[in-house]
């Protein structure tokens, strides 16, 4: 097992790996963040607090972070060893790319780290450690309005457009990296490979316009 | 005749390879460690004596032009591979592969080891599937078979299309094992530029090695010449543009004897030239001719118009077109072999009746597509005819290919025994590179054959009786005078083409012979021109070494310097072919002296005066060789004129 | 046609390179992408210069010595073919065609257009073989093999090792060259026995050579002049996992 993590195909099973968790947790993120479209801010709220709280959800915060980094660092290896396989470029580049996406992993790679960083400072740090939310009471017990600090932030004009750009660098990303998943895996198919690859942009697609369509909505909305 | 000395073992034909295995000298396996062999080449010979050796135990060096082994041409057959497993429960048999092997190659092949060849013929299938060689299989699993250039019987194993390639992919890979085991050092980008012979026998080569010109010796206990045929002294042919037959003509400068160089085979069905500038002539497989029809104008005006582009194929009416080999044999029709085929087609176009630029033939399936439907041609010949609306663009659904013989094979080579040594101790010579199996024609599906049975299961035997004599020769120095004199003939060869600085390409000088070639010593000989071109190569030869003119530096990359070595060697080549096709007065194979005909104008053979194997023996610089004759007897074997009409 | 050249031009491996144009004229269609580059040759042994090097052997397609990265794609702009059959009527008159090597870190160049593809012997010598030694083996019909597979390990092996893959991919990884080797000999039952071994080395020799890492691009499977798929890659990785875990 060490030596398989040791060889490239082996770094790109833990990219792939790495790669379909946050995919998974981008549905669950999507789907909270959904909850700002109710006629309340409770729901929202209450969900956010409770992946702010339960246990379990701690200790998934945790692996995340760190399934995360891992996908970050092996894909930053990858990447280093794959601009020195060819340390002379050609002048004119190759456009037969099957995948156009493909070739911009890395670019958008950094545009999403960018991106984080400032994602969570906004929200998670500011209402984690910086006190950066207000204080409600719903039943009796005390939430962070998170809500309201959502979208007292999406009224500012420049937040939402780094926000569209940054979506769509993620839309691009996961547009390659979904159906690459798969194929890492081994998952190759005369038939179930193109759903899968259908699947992919029917993914990509719906995450970015879900996600796109919160500070996009409420910018113009509330 | 004391010179060849064909060393046939005793006893009945079927027998022979049999007493011969038990009877040969071995090699114990603490000897064999001590023990060098030089093998040159990597095509099917080459790379299969060299796995196979290694695989002994014995040291191997493998050298090949090419930047890999995988390369050698061999890779580039398509057909298929003939064996005598008789799974089609057809009729089949060892004896009758021998049979149609000697037929075919028109009596003048060797009885014994022809009748090698068919018999460890089915080993060699069973090898290379075993090696993971992915041939053809039908639906039950089992291996699959097609005909092959007429023959009775389906014999013929395939892998798609690339038969060759997979075969040499097996060879290659089993001898990259042992190159991994560090049994054979493999020397890519060199080339054999000289034999070292000491005391009588052979004993290294001098390379260069085409990266940076590097002039190296090589010693070893026996060298094996795998290099292939010599097809390219005509500048067109169906042979890679390395292609050459400088190793052979080396080692026959050396003193090794060089057989039938007249036997060139010309195979029907190529692509035909298309200009000045053209490099190369492309082989469609032989397989077209199951279906397609051959045919060209009946009338000289339609001829006239279709060159002229006033008319095309499709409007020339069924009356008044010559289906010119169903015409002349009622019997075999399209399938006859490949040289009455050729020579017909040339027949035609000599004539004026060619289409094209004069110098091609249609074949046409538009019968075959009537009769079998658009969807069975494609799936028969669907790549065949890709590649040809690649490289022609026309579409051959909708009108005739245009077709036209090219060399594409030589049987002729470097005089072996059965030993498959020449006649110089210690220095052997197979696959396409000798001359010993398929006389003076080849059939289809028999050179990937021979090439793996002279390399799995003949040499790997028969070098063993002569290595089992030299287990008390301790490596030699290549200090030695021998190896310093032949590097300094090397070197001033090489000196000598780098100071001409003429005004003539080799290219260009390359095509003006190739041109003088196939004129005289091509599908159709005659007294007078090939007496005029013996004198005319003598000529282009001093022509050569006074206007050649090679860019560059001797000790870098230097492509022209490599072919400007092999054209000087092709152009003496040319010279040998034209002599021995004056020599042979008779028409046979793929040798046809205009002089020697029926009434019908077919190819009159003369078993009486020519049943030989000549071979020629070298006397000097500008002096004429010395023919030896090896008689040819068939004990096994009825002797007759081969008829393709009835 | 008329048509003007930019070729890379390298006199050996350790010299610096540089683009030179030339200009050549009354080419025919017809002419292979080669016999365009012969004229060119001709003149420059004309004017007594070095002519362009490059591979070359067969010109039909089929040994791999070829592979000219022409106008930004490997083997120039026809599918399927290698650069010994691309024809000058995929061009038009008055074109500029640029001209340049492989480009990987582990073909490094030797002259001009004349990279060292040793790299892919290596690999294959690392596994790229079934270990049987000549003589002994059972008759070739002793194992059925379904007609399914015997296919689909003959698209494997119909790889020319030419090295398109490695120059088209972005990261010059040579997964499809490996892959073809590999799935051909999983598909056999003659190759299973060593299928472990097999991927495992051939994988380790691929690393250690340089070559990129896949990211599933497909730029190989585009300019692959055998179509070899993608697929192939996949069971490549399977192979490997299963290798390695299992």
């Amino acid at each position: 097992m060490r030596t398989l993590f040791s060889s490239s195909v082996g770094k790109k099973l833990i990219m792939s790996l790495a790669g379909l968790f946050l995919i998974t947790f981008l549905v669950v993120h999507l789907g909270i963040n959904l909850l700002l479209f109710m006629d309340s801010t409770e729901p929202f709220n209450i969900a956010a607090h409770f992946m702010a709280t339960n246990l379990v959800i701690k200790v998934f915060e945790i692996v995340l972070f760190g399934i995360f980094f891992l996908h970050m660092i092996y894909g930053l290896i990858l990447s280093v060893q794959n601009m020195l396989a060819r340390p002379v470029g050609y002048r004119k580049a190759n456009h037969s790319q099957k995948s156009f996406f493909s070739k911009y992993m890395f670019h958008t790679a950094i545009i999403l780290l960018i991106f984080l960083g400032l994602h969570l400072l906004d929200f998670y740090i500011k209402s984690k450690f910086l006190g950066g939310a207000d204080t409600i009471i719903i039943d009796g017990e005390e939430y962070h309005d998170l809500a309201t600090l959502v979208i007292e932030r999406f009224q500012i004009g420049w937040v939402v457009i780094i926000y569209v750009i940054a979506l769509f660098g993620l839309g691009f990303h996961l547009h390659h990296g979904f159906q690459s998943a798969f194929q890492t895996l081994g998952l190759n198919h005369p038939v179930y490979t193109p759903i899968i690859k259908f699947l992919g942009v029917l993914y990509s697609i719906v995450v970015t316009l879900g996600f796109m369509a919160i500070p996009v909505l409420i910018y113009f909305l509330k | 005749m004391t010179k060849l000395d064909s060393k046939i073992p005793q006893g009945p034909l079927a027998d022979k390879w049999t007493n011969y295995k038990a009877t040969q000298r071995l090699v114990n396996p603490a000897n064999k460690r001590k023990l060098d062999v030089i093998v040159v080449g990597t095509g099917l010979a080459g790379a299969s004596a060299s796995a196979s050796l290694g695989e002994l135990g014995f040291n191997v060096k493998t050298f090949c032009y090419q930047d890999s082994a995988r390369r050698a041409h061999s890779i580039a057959a398509q057909g298929g591979i003939n064996a005598a497993k008789n799974y089609q429960n057809d009729g089949d048999s060892i004896y009758r592969l021998f049979y149609d092997t000697i037929k075919g190659g028109d009596y003048r092949a060797r009885e014994a080891n022809v009748y090698r060849l068919a018999e460890v013929s089915n080993t060699i299938i069973d090898q290379c599937v075993a090696q993971g060689v992915p041939f053809a299989r039908d639906y039950g699993g089992l291996l699959d078979n097609r005909s092959f250039g007429g023959a009775q019987v389906s014999r013929t194993f395939y892998a798609r299309g690339q038969t060759g390639q997979q075969l040499l992919l097996g060879a290659y890979s089993a001898m990259m094992r042992q190159v991994h085991k560090g049994s054979v050092k493999l020397y890519t980008r060199h080339e054999m530029l000289d034999v070292v012979v000491v005391d009588g026998k052979a004993r290294g080569i001098i390379t260069r090695n085409l990266v940076n010109g590097e002039i190296e010796r090589h010693f070893a206990h026996a060298v094996v010449i795998a290099t292939g045929g010599y097809g390219n002294a005509f500048f067109l042919s169906t042979n890679a543009m390395g292609s050459n037959g400088s190793a052979i003509w080396q080692i026959y400068k050396k003193g090794a004897c060089f057989a039938n160089p007249a036997f060139v085979q010309i195979h029907p069905t190529c692509i035909p030239v298309h200009g000045d500038f053209q490099s190369k002539l492309t082989l469609m497989s032989e397989s077209l001719r199951n279906d397609g029809r051959i045919w060209v104008p009946a009338n000289m005006e339609d001829a006239v118009a279709i060159r002229e582009g006033r008319l095309k194929p499709t409007d020339i009416p069924e009356e008044n077109r010559d289906y010119y080999l169903e015409r002349r044999y009622p019997a075999f029709g399209n399938l006859v072999p490949r040289d009455v085929a050729s020579r017909a087609a040339k027949e035609r176009c000599d004539a004026g009746f060619g289409v094209g630029t004069g110098l091609a033939v249609y074949l046409d399936f538009a019968e075959a597509i009537t009769r079998l439907g658009r969807d069975v041609v494609e799936q028969r010949y669907g790549n065949l005819f890709q590649m040809y609306e690649k490289i022609v663009d026309d579409n051959p659904y909708e009108t005739p290919m245009m077709i036209y013989p090219a060399i594409h094979y030589t049987m002729g080579g470097i005089w072996v025994d059965y030993e498959l040594m020449t006649t110089i101790p210690g220095l052997f010579s197979i696959g396409e590179a000798n001359f010993s199996d398929h006389g003076a024609n080849r059939l289809g599906a028999s050179a990937l054959m021979q090439g793996l049975a002279d390399g799995y299961f003949v040499l790997p035997y028969t070098i063993q009786n002569y290595l089992s004599d030299e287990i008390m020769i301790p490596r030699m120095s290549t200090d030695l005078p021998e190896f310093k004199e032949a590097e300094a003939a090397v070197n001033a060869r090489i000196d000598k083409l780098m100071s001409i600085k003429g005004k003539e390409s080799v290219d260009s000088f390359h095509k003006r012979f190739g041109l003088q070639l196939w004129d005289t010593v091509g599908m159709s000989r005659n007294n007078t021109d090939l007496e005029k071109s013996v004198q005319i190569f003598t000529e282009m030869k001093e022509e050569f070494w006074k206007s050649i003119r090679i860019p560059g530096e001797k000790n870098s990359f230097n492509p022209e310097l490599e072919k400007a070595g092999r054209v000087a060697d092709f152009i003496e080549i040319g010279e040998l072919m034209a002599r021995d096709a004056l020599n042979r007065e008779e028409s046979c194979g793929g040798h046809f002296r205009e002089e020697y005909k029926t009434d019908e104008g077919e190819a009159l053979r003369n078993d009486k005066d020519f049943m030989y194997v000549s071979a020629w023996e070298y006397q000097g610089e500008d002096k004429a060789p010395a023919l030896h004759k090896e008689s040819l007897i068939y004990e096994n074997i009825k002797v007759q004129t081969r008829n393709y009409k009835k | 046609m008329d048509l003007t050249l930019k070729i890379w031009r390298q006199e050996n491996r350790t010299a610096k390179g540089r683009f030179e144009t030339y200009l050549v004229r009354g080419i025919s269609p017809d002419s292979s992408f080669f016999e365009m580059l012969d004229v060119l040759n001709q003149q420059l042994v004309d004017k007594f210069e070095m002519p362009v090097c490059f591979d070359h052997d067969c010109r039909e397609g089929i040994c791999g010595a070829c592979g000219l990265y022409i106008n930004g794609r490997p083997h120039g702009p026809d599918s399927a073919v290698t650069t010994c059959q691309l024809h000058m009527r995929k061009f038009k008159d008055g074109d500029t065609i640029t001209i340049e090597p492989w480009r990987a870190k582990p073909f490094p160049i030797i002259r001009d257009l004349v990279v060292d593809r040793t790299a892919f012997d290596k690999i294959i010598e690392a596994g790229g073989y079934i270990s049987v030694n000549t003589g002994g083996v059972p008759d070739g019909n002793a194992i059925p093999i379904p007609k399914k597979n015997a296919d689909v390990a003959m698209d494997a092996a119909s790889c020319i090792g030419c090295g398109a893959c490695v120059a088209a991919c972005k990261n010059a990884s040579a997964m499809l060259f490996v892959s073809a080797k590999v799935s051909q000999y999983a598909m056999l039952p003659q190759g299973k026995v060593e299928a472990k071994e097999r991927v495992k080395k051939m994988i380790a020799e691929m690393d250690e050579l340089g070559f990129g890492n896949c990211t599933n691009t497909g730029a190989c499977e585009a300019e692959c002049p055998k179509e070899i798929s993608l697929s192939h890659i996949a069971r490549l990785n399977r192979e490997l996992y299963a290798a390695k875990i299992l």
